[in-house]
């Protein structure tokens, strides 16, 4: 009775209080269909990928979208597993292993914990593809190729261009402690920024606590002039909490969303570098694909380099319309 | 601003010799004591040790930063005082924020039903917990580590099968954004310093629960239920009626926090959260309520929110290493409760 009665008083309310800008409608207006039929008559294999991401991150959103894309369009069958925790990784790819799938995606984001199973998966005759992470160790546990992005390469792009945009201090905030990714590319920014740099670490699980702590450290710090957030979501934080310090800081980000190309074109960003997650899945899956089809690897089996790209103002509108659908 | 003088008092009121006998007393009696003394030692040590810390423009990212605590800690303290925990209290807030972007957005509707349709939503969770609690018996860490993990896997699994992505739309250009977000997020400039409204959020509720617990009978009935409930339904209290109650007060403090949250940030990440229940619960301890319930104030559980935010903003503005940043929260954080801990003892004991 009782929840009728909220359901009818929700619709009519919904009915009542339209938008007109926005929303959902705003979307459809947009929508543009991507094609969803395979282009190619092989028989239908099973690839499975296995990361470390955490639950909800947008960025393996992407990777997972690019992965679907292709798998579609190659007649693949897509399977995709995730654990945060190393060993629980390890496992989850063990028993993708007992699945017997047809090839094999993985990121080695913890390569000691994950190197006996992706050599066990080797061994049984199952092409291994590592992407994102662990380029040292990928030929080393006889995967085929690694697709990726070096962090500390990725790093030393951002402190060029910070020289390049006369920087002189900068403050690296890191989202989560330990990730040994985010250390690299913290370093790479020192290794070739002329600046200072100085590195700040947040709770990324806890946006109020971001934007209150890059606030007290640009109140603390008045020298800083560049904001470097490692993560997409963490940009627009960054420009909040730095414009509520009345500090002139800068943002240039790691990573690509919707609100972060909003940025580069309002020019609050300065600039976003780019390891085109979608590319990385959409790669592993068609470089498998060629692989079992005609036994083709791309770069003779030398790491496939998918970033760093530097994205500035000036491409901003072109990536509104992908950001928004969630392939960029 | 005036922190200083007021709070200067309290830490000297232990000392009999300089303050009238009943004054003491009645500051004894006080459950918070211990927390104000703990945030006064807290404030020093920063404003002598942090040169840019005794800023007005600081203070506010302080209390910005205590009020985001502040604001789940002092429901979370009644409750606690009620006798019962909540471990869905972090993830719930970003349910409550996603709600209300996510229906919003897909009906294309003005944020304001969203946002109403939203308090329903998160009163119905904390009503969901109350009830499983008063009917089943179970003990309310099992009821709400089984809310806290159904919250996140919905959290996540919900907003991916409505929005496709993990995060919510930008509905930053909806009918009602401007509105909403001066309610939930503006700031306020008072003495050329911008203040976030969520401190007044946060004050308005301590002075509510306070209201609630030392002038209502509902305030009785909760020292009750916390004291010993068998012992409160033999005098005639409403056990289930005030628990439920209880768990649907932290569940408003959740939707506060949660259309903060989204209209500050204007798109919401699905995973974030988690962890923050350990904070609220933290707080609400470091103010002087007890973990086995009964004893506590709603006074204690704000300063307790004010500590965190020092501490955690201090520690930044002392610009210490960061690499050892949570092993300094970590420690701050037990020397305030410890000293906390102390002053009470010797309170009961005088």
């Amino acid at each position: 009775m009782l929840g009728a009665a909220v359901v009818a008083g929700v619709t009519a309310a919904a009915l009542a209080g339209c938008s007109s800008t926005g929303g959902k409608r705003a979307e459809e207006r947009r929508a543009a269909d991507a094609g969803g039929e395979s282009a190619v008559d092989t028989p239908r294999w099973k690839v499975a990928m296995v990361t470390h991401s955490g639950d909800g991150d947008t960025y393996w959103d992407i990777v997972q979208s690019g992965a679907k894309q292709a798998a579609v369009k190659d007649n693949i069958e897509f399977l995709y597993a995730h654990d945060k925790e190393a060993g629980r990784q390890a496992q989850l790819v063990q028993s993708m292993i007992d699945k017997k799938v047809d090839g094999l995606v993985v990121t080695l984001a913890k390569p000691d914990a994950m190197k006996s199973v992706v050599q066990k998966a080797v061994k049984a005759g199952i092409p291994v593809i590592t992407i994102n992470s662990g380029q040292e160790q990928s030929k080393q546990f006889g995967a085929l190729t690694h697709i990726g992005q070096d962090e500390t390469v990725a790093g030393e792009a951002v402190g060029d261009e910070l020289n390049k945009r006369g920087g002189k201090n900068a403050l690296c905030v890191l989202h989560e402690q330990g990730n040994v990714g985010h250390e690299q590319r913290c370093d790479g920014v020192e290794k070739t920024f002329k600046g200072k740099l100085k590195k700040l670490y947040v709770d990324g699980t806890n946006m109020p606590d971001v934007q209150s702590s890059v606030t007290a450290k640009l109140q603390s710090d008045d020298a800083v002039d560049t904001v470097v957030t490692l993560g997409a979501p963490f940009a627009a934080t960054a420009v909040k909490a730095a414009d509520e310090a009345g500090s002139d800081a800068r943002t240039v980000t790691f990573d690509l969303n919707a609100k972060v190309v909003d940025g580069l074109e309002d020019g609050s960003v300065g600039f976003a570098v780019d390891q085109q997650p979608y590319l990385q899945g959409y790669e592993a899956i068609d470089l498998m694909w060629l692989y079992r089809y005609n036994a083709d690897m791309l770069g003779g089996g030398k790491p496939v380099l998918t970033g760093p790209q530097i994205l500035t103002k000036k491409d901003a509108p072109e990536l509104a319309d992908y950001t928004e659908r969630g392939t960029r | 601003m005036t922190t200083t003088p007021t709070a200067k008092a309290t830490a000297e009121a232990p000392d009999e010799r300089l303050v009238h006998r009943s004054l003491v007393r009645s500051a004894m009696s006080r459950p918070e004591l211990g927390a104000v003394v703990g945030a006064v030692a807290v404030f020093i040590f920063f404003s002598v040790i942090a040169d840019s810390f005794l800023e007005t423009a600081s203070l506010s990212t302080v209390l910005y930063a205590s009020s985001t605590i502040g604001i789940m800690a002092v429901p979370v303290a009644l409750l606690m005082i009620g006798g019962e925990f909540d471990l869905s209290t972090g993830v719930m807030v970003t349910s409550s924020a996603l709600v209300s972007s996510m229906f919003s957005y897909q009906m294309t509707a003005n944020v304001w039903v969203g946002i109403g349709v939203s308090l329903l939503v998160t009163l119905a969770i904390g009503c969901f917990n109350g009830l499983m609690l008063t009917r089943t018996k179970l003990p309310s860490f099992i009821i709400t580590l089984g809310t806290f993990l159904m919250l996140t896997g919905l959290n996540l699994g919900l907003t991916k099968q409505i929005s496709g992505t993990v995060s919510t739309k930008s509905i930053s250009d909806m009918e009602g954004f401007p509105a909403a977000q001066k309610v939930f997020a503006s700031q306020l400039t008072l003495f050329d310093v911008e203040f976030q409204v969520t401190i007044l959020w946060w004050l308005g509720l301590v002075a509510v629960a306070t209201w609630i617990l030392l002038r209502t009978r509902a305030g009785n009935w909760i020292f009750a239920v916390g004291g010993g409930s068998d012992a409160a339904r033999a005098v005639g209290v409403p056990v289930a009626r005030t628990k439920i109650g209880l768990y649907m007060g932290v569940a408003l403090a959740a939707w506060i926090s949660g259309q903060h949250l989204l209209f500050n940030y204007d798109v919401v990440q699905s995973g974030e959260g988690v962890g923050n229940e350990l904070i609220y619960i933290a707080a609400a301890v470091i103010g002087g309520c007890l973990l086995t319930g009964g004893y506590g104030s709603a006074v204690g559980a704000a300063v307790g929110a004010f500590i965190f935010g020092m501490t955690s903003k201090g520690i930044v503005y002392a610009q210490w290493d960061p690499d050892w940043f949570k092993f300094f929260l970590g420690a701050m954080l037990l020397l305030a409760t410890l000293l906390n801990a102390w002053i009470r003892k010797r309170a009961e004991a005088s």
